[in-house]
């Protein structure tokens, strides 16, 4: 059976390195049931999250020669095996063991966002009435699998490490997930412009080229956020308006 | 040996599927102090995989529905094994906690009047799965961990519970590991629900997480907790065969659902020939009126291919055994043809099926709307496991609880499509209720000190033992050993082999070793995987010698009839003296009158 070489990050909290491993390749192969194969025979305490292997669940995101992918949906035969295949753990939050990575901030900046409230219901048995057309929009971003891959790639948090000001694309995918929905009723505008920090936000779609469920993170979510944003909080006419209402505080 | 950490609840749910955050919700609405633990991050468990919907009978698209049509069509899949009363309330309750999740922000999809649609399935005779595209189960978990994480839950992420505790004859606690660093906790509660799933990772080809190692059900029984059922696993008809990484990864019913259709190698639709006298009546003649029923003519009879899974499966390995498979060992499922009926079907079959299309595309190069799909059967569901009681879900065992797929009963021999979700929701509500009432009504009791020390002692052992056997090689003689010798088509000889094999097996894993340390080991976790993966395997073993006949999920060729003898009762295993387990029975209680007649009226 023919060999390829995979060169896996080994270490702990940032220090350590790639350490190759050679292994047997057969067709049909992903990346995952190599480092399933090194983990079984070469390398037992390798640490690295997995679970449905399907694409579903968003576990395995890592850096596969450099770019992020879930390791269980990247076919060998998408890489050039005659070079060792570089498997790293995904960096823009805090390491922890070989391929695994500390992700708690995630879950914690869910937490700091508000939640869906309702508006009373349509009909008298307790539920609401929504047209396909109006749901659409909202399923697309609901396909989100929490696989964290666009936070891994965004520069902000990436590089300029500023998650305490940003909340980043999946979140900001979730703030337009209830902004859209047809039954909230909150107005998150406030927030995305200070604590969620929608302003860094400065384009560059890398988010977008790397979401496995092909979510259409800027254009779909985070530009209408912003000119819900912009014209919530900068617009002369709609601020005048407001403040002569009393629903916007003045300059 | 260093202090353990202590947490104390009064109600601990093991378990973040479904029917785990289900349970911590409805506990924490009820003023009690929740902890919910999960061996994988919060939103990750096998729930996200479910896609074909979630059974309800809410009548949206047809007014013919209602409970008892569900309730009677969920004991028909049974084969009249179910527990009568789990299958009235899950009827009559799901509707309620369907429209709940959508009151937490869930998004179906929408009939044209603006109402949740509900599409075909299986076994069902009126269209009543609620569902958003091929992906529901990824609704319904990201709804309740979006809503669960506003309840004042405690929630302790990639954390594994090592065994419970009991005290004075009910619950007192539990001890886990943490994934990340490999310190212990002890977590003390009044009340303890397993919320676990099931068992697939004891086989060689299946559609579930690498969760799925049985934790609960092994857990309850340590405990003093009665298992119920566990002869009766479902083999999904459905899975992929090729390439080899992804076979046992699961195509959805739904494909079926939408006009999906299975031929084998000559091409013929081979389920029309062999449709069971129980379903007779229900199902079409022709392929014309199968194909008016997924369409939605309400005169029009069910296609063959959406009869039970138990059947469906046999005749897939029917097909393969006598020749008439395709190239890598199942037989077809061609969704493509329907572009000879509908203008503009590649796109249908895009939207309704898109994580399908995308499945095939990225994992097999293969396009869906063009091409038909290889599918054989597949590890999927567990349809025994702990049992408990119909209104409470309560154990056997004071204060402990169990819903969702470890839990036993509901679904009897055979469980239909889409009512494992409903299953999750109304069940793991009644279990997580009872079990804040329960820690209501009882003081908390400790756990012995001593067994709390020489659990975690017994935990680490395997790293005594650096140049012992490797955890891994011992699951994967398991896995090929239950895949070869109780698969779907069992054989006393056969089974026979396999109480030895376990046996073996069992002296292996006491004596595997681990190398590294204790953080983030998956050598050391699957070290201690293998103790539930063995214990779920002798119990799924033993009620399949027992059971002498053929009924759902549970098929021997020695016994390939239904036989009166073995209606009418559960294989029930106790913990035996020695350590292992006991195998009794437990007669169904009679049904009620009322429910009765209804069997009779839908029959």
């Amino acid at each position: 059976m023919p060999k390829a070489t995979f060169e896996l990050f080994r270490g702990n909290s940032g220090t350590g390195q790639l350490v190759p491993y050679e292994t047997d390749v057969s067709e049909g192969m992903v990346v995952l049931d190599a480092v399933h194969e090194i983990q079984a025979t070469q390398a037992t305490d390798l640490a690295v999250r997995w679970n449905c292997k399907a694409g579903k669940c968003g576990s395995c995101s890592a850096e596969i020669n450099g770019k992020p992918r879930l390791m269980c949906m990247t076919r060998l035969n998408e890489l050039d095996l005659a070079q060792p295949v570089t498997v790293e753990p995904i960096r823009a939050f805090p390491h922890h063991k070989d391929l695994v990575t500390d992700l708690s901030w995630n879950f914690r900046v869910k937490q700091q966002i508000r939640k869906f409230t309702p508006r009373p219901p349509d009909a008298p048995d307790g539920t609401w009435r929504m047209q396909q057309e109006d749901v659409d929009r909202v399923q697309e971003f609901r396909k989100c699998i929490e696989c964290f891959l666009c936070q891994d790639v965004c520069h902000v948090l990436r590089d300029h490490h500023l998650h305490e000001e940003f909340i980043g694309p999946r979140y900001l995918v979730h703030v337009a997930a209830l902004e859209m929905h047809p039954l909230d009723t909150l107005d998150r505008r406030d927030e995305l412009r200070k604590a969620h920090g929608i302003g860094y936000c400065n384009i560059t779609k890398c988010c977008t080229t790397v979401c496995p469920e092909s979510i259409k993170i800027t254009d779909n979510a985070i530009i209408p956020l912003k000119e819900r944003v912009m014209d919530h909080a900068f617009d002369p006419i709609v601020k005048l308006v407001g403040m002569v209402r009393g629903t916007i505080a003045g300059p | 040996m260093t202090e353990i950490q202590t947490f104390d609840h009064d109600v601990l749910v093991i378990g973040a599927g479904g029917a785990g955050l289900r349970a911590a919700i409805e506990a924490a609405s009820k003023g009690v102090s929740v902890g919910l633990v999960c061996k994988s991050l919060l939103g990750k468990a096998h729930t996200v995989m479910a896609e074909g919907g979630v059974a309800a009978a809410m009548g949206n698209v047809d007014d013919r529905d209602n409970w008892r049509v569900h309730f009677t069509d969920t004991l028909r899949g049974g084969q009249y094994l179910n527990n009568w009363r789990m299958a009235e309330l899950h009827a009559k309750e799901a509707p309620d906690r369907v429209r709940e999740l959508e009151a937490w922000g869930a998004l179906f999809d929408r009939t044209a009047d603006g109402k949740i649609l509900q599409r075909n399935f299986g076994g069902h005779r009126y269209p009543r799965l609620a569902h958003v595209g091929d992906r529901t189960g990824l609704e319904m978990i990201r709804t309740l961990q979006d809503h669960g994480i506003h309840q004042g839950i405690d929630v302790h992420m990639e954390v594994t519970i090592v065994t419970l505790f009991t005290r004075e004859g009910r619950v007192a606690g539990a001890l886990a590991y943490d994934r990340e660093r490999g310190r212990f906790r002890l977590f003390r509660a009044r009340a303890i629900v397993i919320a676990t799933g099931g068992v697939g990772r004891a086989y060689q080809i299946t559609s579930n997480s690498w969760e799925y190692t049985g934790d609960g059900q092994s857990l309850a029984l340590q405990a003093g907790a009665a298992l119920q059922d566990m002869e009766f696993l479902q083999f999904h008809p459905t899975g992929m065969v090729w390439p080899p990484s992804v076979r046992g990864i699961l195509v959805t019913e739904g494909v079926r659902g939408e006009g999906g259709v299975l031929k084998n190698s000559e091409g013929r639709r081979f389920m029309f020939e062999d449709i069971p006298e129980n379903y007779r009546a229900q199902t079409a003649d022709t392929p014309e009126e199968g194909w008016r029923y997924v369409t939605g003519d309400k005169d029009a009879r069910r296609p063959p291919e959406l009869l039970t899974r138990d059947h469906v499966a046999r005749c897939i390995v029917r097909e393969v055994r006598e020749g008439r498979g395709s190239p890598h060992g199942g037989v077809f499922l061609d969704i493509a043809w329907i572009r000879e009926r509908l203008p503009k079907a590649a796109e249908h079959i895009r939207k309704k099926l898109p994580s399908m299309y995308h499945q095939f595309k990225q994992l097999a190069d293969i396009d869906i709307t063009t091409t038909p799909m290889e599918v054989g059967p597949t590890t999927h569901y567990m349809m025994g496991g702990i049992r408990v009681d119909g209104d409470s879900q309560m154990s056997t065992v004071p204060g402990l609880f169990a819903a969702g797929e470890a839990a036993a009963g509901l679904h009897g021999a055979n469980r239909l499509g889409g009512n494992s979700l409903s299953d999750l929701i109304v069940f793991g509500k009644r279990a997580g209720e009872f079990a804040a009432d329960f820690a209501r009504a009882n003081p908390a009791v400790a756990p012995d000190g001593g067994e709390v020390k020489e659990a975690a002692r017994d935990a680490l052992a395997p790293f005594d033992r650096p140049t012992g056997e490797s955890p891994y090689a011992v699951q994967h003689d398991l896995q090929e050993m239950m895949q070869d010798l109780v698969g779907i088509v069992r054989t006393e000889s056969e089974m026979i082999r396999a109480v030895e094999g376990l046996v073996r097996l069992r002296q292996r894993a006491a004596r595997v070793g681990v190398s590294g340390n204790r953080e983030y080991n998956p050598g050391w976790h699957t070290a201690l995987d293998l103790r539930h993966l063995l214990t779920v395997s002798e119990a799924i073993v033993s009620g399949a010698l027992a059971r002498k006949e053929s009924r759902g999920g549970h098929f021997r060729n020695d016994f390939p009839e239904k036989r009166a003898e073995y209606a009418g009762f559960n294989y029930v295993l106790r913990p035996g003296a020695d350590g292992g387990m006991e195998l009794g029975k437990e007669p169904i209680a009679p049904m009620r009158d009322d429910l009765k007649a209804l069997v009779e009226e839908f029959k």
